[in-house]
């Protein structure tokens, strides 16, 4: 290390590495990944939103749940934001989860085709 | 592809309660679900609730559990890390005053709620054998702000405007401290980082090395920038290997990325430092003392003047600072003078680190804002006394502090108010005691280890504090007589004010405190032969009160020396005090509460 912006580029690539430890982010993505929601496919939905959070930096955790309670539904995805709304998209795959990403989370915009009416 | 963090404490705290099992737990089971790879296990440093230990934190679900046992550990990984549902029973918790829900949300939970966070900022966040973790949370960057864009006089301007005062026990003001090294002539100076803790029940330096190495490292080399030396010592126990063995990761990683060694970020600013082991004696703690240990002598204070600024390790100008000092400097130099001088009070600026130990629920590490109550510290974040006893008082500062009483508990900590009210900051060590303690007998503790650790060079401290022993053991036994108390104060007046080093000009201070604040209990001892909260054993009497005695016999069956007869179902029992060794055994055993203890 020579110089202050070697460190910086350091700095940025580790901080990459603990972000998921602090609290303070915009969206909790939860996904139901309990029996029901497993035997319906929800691991590959959780591997491609991690996946996808690790490329984009999207503002958000990505974190598993128990059962929501609607098994007819899983997978099931829920979105929260910084004040606690709720946001439930339902028979989700890998190639929806990665949309909802883009458009929710990044964009704040909800995909209503997706989301439980 | 990383999807969670599991944190597991690798304190000494928690280390001694298995921590290292649950990891290697965690770590198979993990493996047997196929799971390893997208969740990652990291040993940190301490968390500070070391009374709840082993602490085992998930991330990003910020779910905190406490009392982690290895078969624990199976139960996270089946419930919480693969199926994603937490395991309550194992969650800390507190409970909401209002509702009496209970409160999981670990920002809400009361403990961590009141404190904030400086000096423990990274521990029990960052691993500390990872130096890229310690530079995600913008390690180094501090050194680096002060190498290329700062003068050295520039920050030592920074400390002093940041109004940072030594966190070791005197308080004295950390930048005037750099400034009287760097006004010396150029040549070989030294950088000292005091690791030696020594007061009973103090774990603050301990921790902040375990859980956060390279802060220690970092702020050293922007004090030698400051002072113009190039050369660092960390002073170590050698009783704390854990920290030890962390230092020498982060010194062997911080060289490999050229952060400490030659020409630091292409400034010419050269700095390396030492690991130098001490063997634990209380008095190396003393500066000048701990210079001569570092030098390779016995550890014995020197008269100062000169001070080590003028003339200290090797006879060049030094500086000696705590760890916890250290572990602000570079904060302070990342975020500002101004953002450290908000905090605290008017005298006493930051953040200051408590060691909570003895008759308190949440035994741990607590750091707050100078100017925080004792209340608050002792009670909405220790939890207060357990069992629903009475507080009696607060000791601070050590064998060289004294007590604080409960009407001291609305006072805001800081350095002066501290010492305005007969104790002192100390390192920060606040060993709370409850009705069952009694004064004498902890005045009598205080002595017993000055004089293990008292060096012998000079005479006041070396016999006066032997005396004052006597004396208090004499008390604490029943021998004590009015003469025996006028001469202990007298005695501890002349030890404070005649002796070498800090260590015999404070060793009175808990026999001081005491006598002025619980003279009624050293009275009781003197006069009545009675330990009011039944604590001496020679002035305790066991009887057993005849109305209440069933005659069953099991308070004679338990008696280990046969001082209890009667006949069973027939007679009353009667304990004989010449053969009683008052040891409690009767009075555990008696489940009629016919035991009675005076």
């Amino acid at each position: 290390m020579k110089t202050l912006q070697d460190l910086q580029k350091l700095r940025d690539e580790a901080k990459k590495r603990v972000s998921m430890r602090e609290g303070d982010v915009r969206y909790r993505v939860l996904v139901g990944m309990a029996t029901c929601g497993i035997a319906a496919g929800a691991r590959p939905v959780l591997n491609a939103l991690v996946e996808a959070c690790a490329k984009e930096h999207y503002d958000c955790t990505v974190t598993q749940t128990g059962c929501i309670g609607m098994c007819t539904y899983e997978p099931i995805v829920e979105v929260l934001d910084q004040d606690g709304k709720k946001t439930t998209y339902i028979h989700v795959d890998a190639k929806k989860a990665v949309e909802i990403l883009e458009s929710h989370v990044k964009n704040g915009i909800l995909l209503e085709a997706y989301s439980l009416q | 592809m990383e999807r969670m963090h599991v944190l597991v404490c690798a304190g000494t705290g928690c280390t001694s309660s298995l921590s290292a099992q649950v990891v290697e737990q965690i770590q198979s089971e993990l493996v047997k679900l196929n799971l390893q790879t997208e969740v990652k296990v990291i040993k940190t440093g301490c968390f500070g609730l070391c009374q709840k230990g082993p602490i085992v934190a998930i991330h990003p679900d910020r779910v905190f559990y406490c009392h982690v046992t290895p078969a624990d550990a199976v139960e996270i990984v089946a419930e919480h890390i693969y199926k994603g549902r937490p395991v309550k029973r194992l969650e800390l918790t507190d409970i909401d005053e209002v509702t009496k829900e209970k409160i999981f949300n670990i920002d809400e939970i009361k403990f961590y709620a009141k404190q904030q966070r400086i000096a423990l900022k990274n521990c029990g966040v960052i691993n500390p054998e990872d130096i890229d973790e310690y530079i995600a949370m913008e390690g180094y960057m501090a050194l680096g702000k002060a190498l290329t864009t700062m003068t050295p006089q520039e920050v030592i301007d920074e400390v002093k405007k940041s109004g940072l005062r030594g966190r070791g026990g005197g308080g004295f003001p950390t930048g005037a401290k750099w400034q009287f090294a760097a006004n010396q002539p150029k040549g070989q100076k030294y950088v000292i980082c005091n690791a030696d803790e020594g007061d009973p029940g103090a774990f603050m330096d301990r921790s902040i090395l375990e859980g956060d190495p390279h802060v220690v490292l970092e702020s050293m080399a922007i004090a030698g920038y400051a002072i113009g030396a190039n050369h660092g010592y960390v002073y170590i126990r050698a009783e704390y290997p854990i920290a030890v063995e962390r230092l020498e990761i982060a010194l062997k990683q911080a060289r490999e990325l050229g952060l400490l060694g030659n020409n630091i970020f292409s400034s010419g600013f050269d700095f390396d430092i030492e690991i130098r082991l001490g063997a634990g004696a209380f008095v190396c703690g003393e500066e000048t003392a701990l210079i001569q240990s570092i030098e390779g002598k016995r550890g014995m204070p020197r008269p100062k003047p000169p001070f080590p600024a003028v003339s200290g390790v090797w006879g060049k100008p030094t500086i000696i600072n705590n760890v916890e000092t250290f572990a602000n400097v570079a904060p302070i130099l990342r975020k500002g003078s101004e953002w450290f001088a908000s905090i605290g009070t008017e005298k006493s600026k930051g953040t200051k680190v408590f060691a909570l130990g003895g008759k308190i629920s949440n035994t741990g590490l607590v750091e707050v804002p100078m100017g925080t109550t004792l209340r608050e510290v002792i009670y909405e974040i220790g939890g207060g006394c357990p069992d629903n006893k009475n507080f009696k008082a607060v000791q601070t500062g050590g064998p060289s502090g004294g007590c604080l009483t409960e009407a001291d508990l609305d006072t805001g900590i800081d350095f002066d108010n501290l010492v305005a009210l007969g104790s002192m900051m100390g390192s920060g060590g606040m060993i709370v005691l409850d009705e069952d303690n009694c004064m004498v007998d902890v005045a009598r503790f205080y002595m017993d280890f000055i004089v293990d650790e008292s060096c012998g060079k000079c005479s006041p401290c070396r016999i006066g504090t032997k005396r004052m022993l006597e004396m208090l053991t004499d008390i604490c036994e029943g021998r004590g007589t009015a003469e025996t108390l006028f001469e202990l104060e007298r005695l501890a007046h002349k030890v404070k004010d005649t002796s070498l080093c800090g260590l015999g000009q404070t060793a009175s201070n808990p026999v001081l405190s005491t006598l002025r604040l619980f003279k009624s209990e050293y009275d009781a001892h003197v006069f009545d032969k009675k330990c009011p909260a039944h604590v001496c054993k020679n002035l305790l009497t066991y009887s057993i009160v005849a109305e209440a005695c069933r005659k069953c016999g099991l308070c004679a069956r338990n008696c280990p020396t046969s001082a209890i007869t009667g006949v069973l179902g027939k007679e009353v029992y009667v304990i004989d005090p010449a053969k009683c060794i008052r040891c409690g055994a009767c009075m555990t055993a008696c489940r009629f509460g016919a035991v009675l203890r005076g």
